[in-house]
């Protein structure tokens, strides 16, 4: 599969993309894999193009992974914090827009606290727009980092069993997880109490379990969720405490997975809330750490597509 | 500024004269049709031209189309006062009428809110300087329409209020509403409500699978069906007059069934997004379809429609909300719900009996007879003796609606670019023209 397969102006959410096109910029990033490990780390193929992350909502790993992505490939790379930026003085979404509009970027790279606000966003640019998370809508780059470590540890994804598990109903992560998933042929579960399960989910092509135990039972794969504080004053659930009893991954839980099921998180990791420190750090099974160096090599295939599109989308600027 | 004199006499032949009130479907014909003399309708029938047309009378040949009751109208936020920016009495006037609505009550959540006798004379004053469509005002149901205390209700009532609702929020507490149930039955007044538990109500589009994949908070269904079912027993309590707005699921059309089956004083209305359109129509987060209620499944749809066919619904109103740009040009979770109405309430309407759902007198009588017998209102009937508020229209030419060129000052319909069947082509207020089509 060619990069030359992936078409697309924007990268806003898996949902819709065909299986070869993911394959497309999965293989592209595993060639960026080898290269991230040697010592010297750039191919300016984008020397002299121009990338901007705008990110309103704070983040550190997304946009350093992005930022490295960037630097890497040899694009110029500007960050953007919605925090003492004219965004905070009340500019509206779309006067942003226009703003770096002029500005003729390649590539924006935007997060916003709003489902559909980066689509919002993307109708008003001539530039490549990644979504790097809006809302609880999607976060396509994490779900192709999360794919591209299964495929580099288990060679495939077609036929596999993978376990999503906790606040599915506040999580970006999850529905492009469970798109990119289905798409590639994976059977997807999602494990969490019923305040966490957002309605008509099971549409999405995945099984539903309130039980943890049972939904663990023979998975490939685990994927814990990030359980946000704030979700205990929305009664969705009644204590930390309660939650790690019941959805919480310990030693316990995970034996009833494959023996060598894969443990993954997309990060940050509340340890003792949604998995166990033993657990996260498992020396074989854990491969945390592995996602978080399979991003910058995704976030570059990804940057790299959106760049050469661009080109040709403003007819060889 | 446009002469404003009511010609003496005026002969409206050649109409399908439509009276939903009585019935009254005449065939057109040169000896028939109706006449007005000053501000009232003076002769209706189908011999009334047979010995020649009255002398002086100005003589409008309707080509056959249909002649009709003006549109009532009983669900429009005005906007004015406060924010003239999005709407004012002036310009939804002119969307008024450019729709054949000739009369209108307009929600108390203006700034200020529309709780004591100055403001709702203020519009009513407002609205017969600019001499478009007639302005009615509910009141606020409790004090600035916080939900806490009832309004005064009778003083609101004295001063030209035709009913009480706190607009586009609920009544949500109970022991509130009973209160306001009990002392509006004093004075024999109606309490309308907007019916949505608001601690329910705290997402943005309908719940279900496509909120899940949009990634937006849902409103589920029960928000609409649990406060129903609740003011049903506070009416059942109390014995007050109770009108539920915009209804839009297939439950609720249910309990008002049952509610009208134990002879309780209950009605309701609904609006044309609520039988024209389903939840797909946020899709891609289109802003200018997040309504409030939001806007369901195609089974609910399908209901309200059954629910209109049945007589269960008793009116439809436009729930015309006019949002400016800023206000709709946002991520979808923090834009404004609403959407305009008055321009295609009728069109909308018609599609009903385009598709065979109703016929046209049972339609007409939906956005006429039936919402102003519902407000006291003497409008959308032809009776002699009556105010001379008519629309002639065309059902079946075609046009498209084009939103960038609404007469209202804001451009957020969900029906932008649809392609609709029925033209007003003439508006008549008080037996004067205020809208004449302009092909």
């Amino acid at each position: 599969m060619s990069i030359d397969d992936y078409t697309h102006r924007h990268l806003l959410g898996i949902e819709g993309l065909y299986p070869h096109e993911i394959t497309a910029l999965l293989d592209r990033a595993e060639g960026y894999v080898a290269q991230n490990r040697r010592l010297d780390k750039k191919t300016p193929i984008l020397a002299g193009r121009t990338m901007v992350n705008l990110f309103f909502e704070n983040s550190t790993r997304t946009r350093t992974s992005f930022e490295l992505a960037g630097k890497r490939l040899g694009i110029d790379v500007i960050n953007m914090q919605s925090a003492g930026s004219s965004i905070a003085k009340g500019e509206t979404l779309i006067d942003t827009a226009v703003t770096l509009n002029a500005m003729h970027l390649d590539v924006l790279v935007v997060r916003h606290q709003d489902s559909g606000a980066v689509k919002l966003l993307s109708d008003k640019v001539n530039c490549g727009v990644i979504n790097a998370g809006d809302g609880q809508h999607e976060h396509p780059t994490q779900a192709l980092l999360d794919a591209l470590t299964i495929r580099r540890r288990r060679g495939h994804l077609d036929g596999l069993k993978v376990a999503i598990c906790g606040d599915v109903l506040h999580s970006r992560v999850a529905r492009s997880n469970i798109h990119l998933l289905t798409t590639m042929g994976a059977q997807v579960r999602v494990i969490g109490p019923r305040t966490l399960i957002p309605g008509g989910i099971d549409s999405l092509g995945v099984e539903v379990f309130h039980d943890m135990r049972d939904g663990l039972r023979g998975v490939d794969i685990i994927m814990m969720l990030r359980l946000q504080m704030e979700r205990m004053d929305a009664n969705y659930i009644p204590s930390i405490r309660e939650f790690f009893h019941f959805f919480g991954l310990d030693q316990e839980k995970l034996a009833l997975a494959k023996p060598d099921a894969l443990i993954m998180h997309p990060g940050p990791m509340n340890r003792g809330v949604e998995i166990d420190s033993d657990v996260a750090d498992h020396v074989e099974r854990s491969v945390i750490r592995e996602q978080v160096e399979m991003g910058v090599a995704v976030r570059m295939a990804v940057v790299e597509v959106l760049a050469r599109n661009n080109v040709d989308a403003q007819g060889g600027k | 500024m446009a002469v404003r004199s009511t010609p003496s006499r005026v002969a409206y032949r050649n109409a399908r004269v439509i009276d939903p009130a009585s019935g009254l479907d005449a065939a057109p014909s040169s000896a028939g049709g109706l006449l007005t003399e000053g501000e009232r309708v003076a002769a209706i029938g189908p011999e009334i031209f047979a010995s020649g047309l009255p002398e002086g009378a100005q003589v409008i040949d309707c080509g056959g189309h249909v002649l009709a009751p003006g549109l009532v109208d009983i669900r429009v936020q005005l906007r004015e006062p406060g924010e003239a920016h999005k709407e004012s009495l002036k310009s939804a006037g002119r969307a008024a009428v450019a729709g054949g609505i000739t009369s209108m009550v307009g929600l108390p959540n203006t700034n200020p809110v529309i709780d004591d006798e100055a403001a709702i004379e203020f519009v009513a004053r407002r609205a017969r300087q600019i001499g478009l469509a007639k302005c009615y005002a509910y009141g606020a149901a409790t004090k600035r329409a916080e939900g806490k205390e009832i309004s005064e209700m009778g003083l609101l009532a004295r001063a030209g209020a035709l009913a009480f609702t706190d607009g586009t929020k609920a009544v949500a507490n109970a022991q509130v509403m009973r209160r306001a149930l009990q002392y509006a039955a004093t004075f024999g007044l109606m309490i309308v409500q907007h019916p949505e538990e608001p601690s329910l109500a705290s997402g943005v589009m309908n719940a279900g699978e496509l909120a899940t994949r949009l990634g937006l908070a849902g409103i589920p269904r029960q928000a609409e069906i649990i406060l129903l079912e609740r003011d049903i027993r506070l009416v059942e309590m109390t014995g007050g007059r109770y009108h539920a707005a915009h209804i839009s699921t297939s439950e609720s059309v249910e309990i008002i069934r049952r509610a009208k089956d134990r002879g309780l004083p209950v009605t309701c209305d609904t609006a044309p997004p609520y039988f024209a359109l389903n939840e797909l129509a946020v899709n891609d987060y289109r802003t200018f379809a997040k309504l409030s209620p939001p806007l369901r499944s195609e089974d609910d749809r399908e209901a309200i429609v059954a629910g209109l066919r049945d007589g269960v619904i008793d009116a439809i109103a436009s729930d015309h909300a006019p949002q400016d740009t800023d206000s709709k040009r946002l991520p979808f979770a923090v834009a404004e719900f609403g959407g305009i109405g008055l321009e295609t309430l009728l069109a909308v309407t018609l599609e009903l009996v385009h598709k065979g759902e109703l016929d046209l007198v049972s339609a007409l009588r939906l956005v006429g007879w039936g919402p102003a017998s519902l407000m006291g209102l003497e409008a959308g009937r032809l009776k002699v003796g009556a105010p001379a508020d008519l629309v002639v229209f065309d059902a079946e030419r075609p046009w498209r609606y084009d939103a960038k060129k609404s007469l209202s000052k804001s451009k957020n319909s969900p029906f932008d670019g649809r392609l609709l069947q029925g033209t007003v082509l003439r508006t008549v207020i008080d037996g004067r023209t205020v809208f004449h089509y302009d092909a």
